[in-house]
Order: structure tokens, then C-alpha cells, then sequence
């Protein structure tokens, strides 16, 4: 049982906090949607509060860890250009069923030489490097209104709402990166 | 500034909190700069495919890293996002303005950006 330096990586990058972000969301999610009135007593406040203000922190700093470490470390080594050979772009990646050190997987993805596999960088990752980005922008928003109001939010339902949306907008955002991600390891691991 | 949001009268649970009442300003900083960092990244993401020279210049933001012009959108873009909180934040805090108009503003930015960075509509002007 051995996992390179890049596998770790990428485990790292979709895995792990992919996992602990999901996690947050929920309880994030169950917290804010029942802070109402009449559901909670005042000690149920402090209480619930308080594992909110986690919830949502964890959030929005994983997403952070999340997108960083995506673009950074992980995608340069899934769009390095090796295959070009002269004016043969995928050259390095003849008779590959894989990316393999002569084709990338963008190189691999891109070259068709295994199937179909074009839209999964020109559309998938395309989508999924972009969109991520809106996760934390939209988590670090939410926890900070969740922080700054705190139980006021109770009497607030349509700023409770709003930061809900922001919430689920960044989830959806982080879904959408994750499971492209999680598609195009299959197709193209990085190795 | 004069916040009169009566939290705990519309809400008897929160009396015992003695919460203090505070302006809405600093919320309303918070959704904005969400809504123009996810604008920011879609029109970076659009333009890059528009002009080889904004690609040159989003590119050159890594140096030789290997992350390509995504570096210059995602740094322009949280740059914005973070500078326009702080800036929105320091204009704001002590005001109680108008959230709900806000974030209706802050929601249409976020969508615009985010079509902007839909692969089929920013590849269109490649």
C-alpha cells in the first residue's frame, strides 16, 4: 500500500478536505435552517451557536486549503504539455491508455487517443477550475454574517435565508469541482 | 449611527443574550465583496479567451509554476474580493444599509460571473 508524492496530493486536494467541507456543510446547513423562533430555547442558542460558528469557519477555511492546493500543487501536474514532439502536439501520447511521463493527463484527455475524452478537459476542467474559486468567496462571506450576527439571526429570517443561499451557492460550487475532479482521476489519474 | 432592529422584541428568546444591536453595514460589505470576487473571476475568465495580451499578462502571474493564466484570475479575482471588502467594510461599518438591496446586487454579480466562467459561453469568444 504505497501512494506517491502527486497521488498524496491529490488525495490531500479531493479526499480529504473535500470530505471534512462536506461534513461542515451539513451541520452548517442543519444549524442555520433551524434557527428559528420557538424551536430553540436561550440556552439552546448559546449552544448551537457556538457549534455554528465552528461549522461554518471549518467551511470556509477548508475551501480556502481546498482551492489552493487544487491550483497550486495538484493542476499543474495535470496540465503539464509533454507530448509535443515538433509539430505533433500529442505525439508523446501514441498508443496510450493512460497518462503515462510522455502525456499529461490534459495531454492524454485532449489527444482522444483513448476514447472520447476531449470534453472532459475542454468542458469538465474547464468548468471545475473556475467555479471552485466562488466556494470560498462565498463560505468566508457566509461565516463572517453568521459570526457577526449571530443568534440575531433568529430574528432576522430573510438575512438567515440570504446567508443559507450563499451556503448552499458555495456547496453547490464545491460539488461541481469535486465531482469533475473526482471523474477526470478516474479517466486521467495523475500519476 | 442608529440601528433599531429590536432583535429581542420580536424575539423573546433572545433577551436573556442581551445581544447588543449592531448596523447592517458590514454584513452588507461581506455579500457585496462576494458577489464582485465571483464577477471578477468571470470576467478574468472571459477575457483571457478574448486577448492574447490579458492571457500574457494572467500568465505571467506564476512565473514558470505551471498554472497558467488561472493564476492571474484567481489572484486578480481574490484580490478584488478581500480589497473590496476591506474598502466596502471601512465606507460601511458604522451604517445601517440597506441589506436585502445589497445582496440582490451581490446575487446578480455572482450569476453574471458565473456564466461568465461557464466553459461554452467564455470559449465562445476564443
Amino acid at each position: 500500500m504505497e501512494l506517491s508524492s502527486r497521488e498524496t496530493w491529490t488525495v490531500i486536494h479531493g479526499l480529504v478536505l473535500g470530505t471534512v467541507f462536506l461534513l461542515a456543510f451539513a451541520g452548517g446547513l442543519a444549524g442555520l435552517w433551524s434557527l428559528r423562533p420557538g424551536l430553540v430555547t436561550t440556552q439552546g442558542i448559546r449552544e448551537r451557536m457556538t457549534r455554528l460558528y465552528y461549522g461554518t469557519w471549518i467551511m470556509a477555511v477548508v475551501a480556502w486549503a481546498t482551492v489552493i492546493t487544487g491550483t497550486w500543487i495538484v493542476y499543474p501536474w495535470y496540465r503539464a504539455a509533454l507530448a509535443r514532439v515538433g509539430e505533433d502536439v500529442f505525439a508523446g501520447c501514441a498508443g496510450a491508455v493512460r497518462p503515462i511521463d510522455t502525456c499529461s493527463p490534459r495531454d492524454f484527455l485532449l489527444s482522444n487517443v483513448s476514447g472520447t475524452t476531449e470534453a472532459w478537459h475542454s468542458f469538465g476542467m474547464e468548468w471545475k477550475e473556475h467555479v471552485a474559486w466562488a466556494a470560498p468567496f462565498l463560505a468566508t462571506a457566509a461565516a463572517f454574517l453568521v459570526t457577526y450576527y449571530g443568534a440575531r439571526l433568529i430574528a432576522r429570517p430573510w438575512l438567515r435565508a440570504a446567508v443559507i443561499v450563499m451556503l448552499v451557492g458555495a456547496f453547490a460550487a464545491a460539488a461541481i469541482g469535486g465531482a469533475f475532479g473526482a471523474f477526470i482521476n478516474k479517466v486521467a489519474p495523475i500519476i | 449611527m442608529t440601528s433599531t432592529h429590536h432583535d429581542a422584541e420580536t424575539v423573546p428568546e433572545l433577551a436573556d443574550l442581551h445581544l447588543v444591536d449592531k448596523p447592517d453595514g458590514p454584513g452588507a460589505a461581506a455579500i457585496l465583496a462576494a458577489g464582485i470576487g465571483i464577477f471578477v473571476l468571470g470576467l478574468l475568465t472571459t477575457l483571457n479567451e478574448m486577448s492574447e495580451g490579458i492571457h500574457t499578462f494572467l500568465d505571467a502571474f506564476d512565473g514558470d509554476g505551471g498554472v497558467g493564466p488561472l493564476s492571474g484570475k484567481t489572484i486578480l479575482a481574490t484580490v478584488a474580493y478581500f480589497g473590496s471588502w476591506a474598502v466596502l467594510w471601512v465606507l460601511w461599518r458604522n451604517k445601517d444599509i440597506d441589506i436585502k438591496k445589497t445582496f440582490w446586487i451581490g446575487l446578480g454579480l455572482g450569476v453574471v460571473g458565473t456564466v461568465l466562467m461557464f466553459p461554452p459561453v467564455f470559449q465562445a469568444f476564443a
